[in-house]
């Protein structure tokens, strides 16, 4: 079962577009790569494209080419290798030609390419049911029990990998269903035999599995994998959207998307200048937490020490393994610490010592002036969310009345200067807001004095332009309003930017500290 | 579902004509529904449960074998053992993560046997009491860590 070229997509993708009818992906490549707008942006070094639902999976096809030109494998292995390295080609071919290969096949679960010969014959394994069916072939040389359905099939109707294992087609079909449809699994799935290991790979599933709604669940699922494991590509968050952007290197970056969602590369959440990706996550939690739920998610939960992804304890031992695809860490759920140096102590951490049972108790004590300022940052946080909602509806007004000033004396390109002013309006409202997620982990020094008067004059300033663009624009003497409302939107404009800039060279400098892990 | 049946009916056949040590289906309860079986055991000479009698009861759901059968201990006796609860729940891999659709009632049956057979000392699982008060019925809702397979 070693069908050469890209069996996955090559059939019914129904990846978004219905109107691009031309479904062989192999050759769209370079038409696709004008016709779907691709764009490139560049900040110095940092370059990004975004790729729409067509374009990973060339993106991937590519990947899988590109490895093969040089290891000359089935496409289908490569496929399994590249996910066992996370997409990391360099890593790939380092430990391909570096490393014990055959070692290499058996951490990627594929039958090693030298020993498929002698393995397809009849598999070495000594399991009793092997045994079984190996009689059963003795004993009638065209016919073979399938040992799922305990039937009995001419050796054509009967199919498997390369570890040797064979099953008739009917169950083969029924097992790979199983797994895409009730247990999601995509790229992980193994042979049906027991204690088998060998991946089940993408040209194998296609062969097999005819009802187009499973193929196409299992070609999402092999997509995700590939994005979710691939550290220069990131799913585009906006709901429904569907494409992903691939940078040049991961960087916590603004990306926007065709969608016109921008976003932070590093982290997927909405720009967040100035406050860095670790404490926004900290202080997203942190309000998500603050309600009814948050003492039974403390009492209950933790975050992943590698990958963050919240987890809930619900009995066993404290070895936790994350089933995050593209984390899997192992650690301890005491400590949170990695397993290694617990070995086979399975229910007590001996590395929880009484000085951080102290420090907990003593973190408890302090947490009620904690809430006190923890209320103070998130009551302007959430204000300044709150008023960037408002200032959409900003866009819709000034449109109106842009319209009805150019049926005065006014031309086009003079009443402009109300959108930009929007613009800046909703640039400062969303830097001010994340300056208080900023603020709220600083430590006071003097940089942070100096940080918070940048704040307080931005934020008046801002202030002031949005009551010029919400109040003063329904004035009649138009001409008036327009000298001040661009002079306050260059004011905001660049000290937006002096704050930014502030904050940015603390980062270089490392002149900020920040509070205690406690928040 | 048809295959399913079949493949029941053949393993249930099987077990009545040709059963492993230590191993009876009970045909009263069993034949009643071809979906929940119940199995006598006994513990194997010269281990820690010789002459011990378990009971095990079997659900079949609707695609097995693709998906594998809830299996727990039943009855007045629920061996003490690190990987049985005291409500019969069993954390043994092959219930759950390692279930493949080539194994069988006879298969999962001599496994558990054989589980109890390399108990060096008799003992519930630590977490047992919280546990037991929390779980779901079904003990393949809940998501089993296995790393001993020394028991």
């Amino acid at each position: 079962m070693d069908s050469e070229e890209d069996m996955l997509y090559d059939e019914e993708s129904d990846h978004g577009s219905s109107d691009n009818e031309d479904d062989d992906f192999v050759d769209m490549g370079i038409e696709s790569e004008q016709g779907s707008a691709s764009q490139e942006t560049t900040i110095d070094d940092f370059s990004y494209e975004v790729l729409s639902p067509e374009l990973i999976v060339q993106h991937m096809v590519d990947c899988i080419k590109e490895v093969n030109t040089v290891v000359q494998l089935p496409a289908t292995t490569t496929r399994i290798l590249l996910s066992h390295f996370r997409w990391d080609k360099e890593k790939l071919m380092e430990r391909y030609y570096d490393g014990d290969q055959d070692q290499l096949f058996s951490e990627a679960h594929v039958v090693s390419p030298g020993r498929k010969m002698s393995a397809s014959f009849k598999p070495s394994s000594s399991s009793r049911k092997n045994t079984r069916s190996a009689a059963a072939a003795a004993a009638s040389a065209e016919n073979i029990e399938c040992e799922i359905c305990t039937l009995t099939y001419p050796q054509g109707m009967m199919t498997g990998l390369e570890c040797g294992h064979r099953f008739c087609t009917a169950c083969w079909t029924e097992y790979l269903t199983t797994k895409i449809i009730d247990e999601g699994m995509g790229q992980t799935i193994s042979c049906a035999a027991h204690g088998c290991d060998i991946l089940v790979d993408d040209a194998t599933v296609m062969s097999l599995v005819k009802d187009s709604k499973v193929r196409l669940k299992y070609q999402h699922l092999i997509t995700n994998s590939f994005v979710e494991c691939n550290r220069q590509l990131r799913w585009c968050p906006a709901p429904d959207c569907g494409r992903a952007v691939k940078v040049n290197y991961p960087d916590a970056r603004p990306v926007t998307c065709q969608c016109g969602h921008t976003f932070c590369f590093s982290c997927g959440e909405t720009w967040h200048d100035p406050v860095k990706c670790k404490w926004l996550r900290r202080w997203i939690k942190k309000c998500d937490d603050d309600s009814e739920t948050s003492n039974w998610i403390a009492a209950n939960t933790k975050e992943c020490p590698k990958c963050h992804v919240t987890i809930e304890k619900d009995g066993g031992c404290n070895h936790m393994v994350c089933k995050n695809q593209s984390c899997k860490a192992d650690f301890c759920w005491v400590c949170l610490g990695p397993w290694e140096p617990h070995g086979t102590s399975w229910y007590n951490c001996n590395r929880f010592d009484e000085d951080e049972a102290k420090k907990a108790r003593d973190s408890q004590e302090k947490s009620r002036s904690a809430l006190q300022r923890y209320l103070f940052y998130c009551n302007r946080y959430m204000n300044h969310m709150q008023s960037l909602k408002f200032e959409h509806k900003l866009y819709s007004m000034v449109r109106q009345k842009m319209e009805e000033m150019q049926q005065h004396n006014m031309s086009w390109i003079e009443v402009q200067f109300l959108k930009k002013a929007v613009d800046i309006l909703c640039l400062c409202r969303q830097t001010l807001m994340f300056t208080y997620v900023f603020a709220f982990y600083l430590k006071r020094n003097n940089q942070s004095i100096i940080f918070e008067d940048n704040q307080k004059d931005l934020e008046n300033a801002t202030e002031q332009l949005s009551e010029y663009l919400e109040r003063d624009i329904t004035s009649d003497i138009i001409v008036d309003v327009k000298q001040k409302v661009q002079d306050k939107t260059r004011y905001c404009e660049s000290r937006c930017k002096v704050l930014l800039d502030h904050v940015h060279e603390g980062y270089e400098k490392d002149l900020w500290e920040y509070q205690d892990e406690k928040y | 579902m048809a295959s399913m049946e079949k493949r029941l009916q053949k393993e249930l056949q099987a077990l009545l004509r040709d059963p492993p040590l230590g191993v009876t289906v009970d045909s009263d309860k069993t034949s009643r529904s071809l979906s929940e079986w119940t199995v006598d055991l006994e513990g194997a000479p010269g281990t820690l449960y010789q002459g011990e009698k378990f009971q095990l009861a079997f659900k079949f759901g609707p695609r097995y074998p693709f998906e594998s059968p809830q299996v727990i201990f039943t009855g007045s006796n629920i061996p003490v053992h690190p990987h049985v609860y005291s409500n019969g729940h069993i954390c043994l891999s092959i219930l759950t993560d390692d279930w493949s659709p080539a194994l069988s009632v006879q298969s999962v049956c001599l496994s558990i046997v054989s589980m109890l057979s390399s108990c060096k000392e008799k003992k519930r699982p630590p977490d047992n009491s919280i546990y037991v008060k929390t779980c779901s019925k079904n003990p393949k809702n809940t998501k089993w860590w296995y790393h001993d397979d020394t028991v």
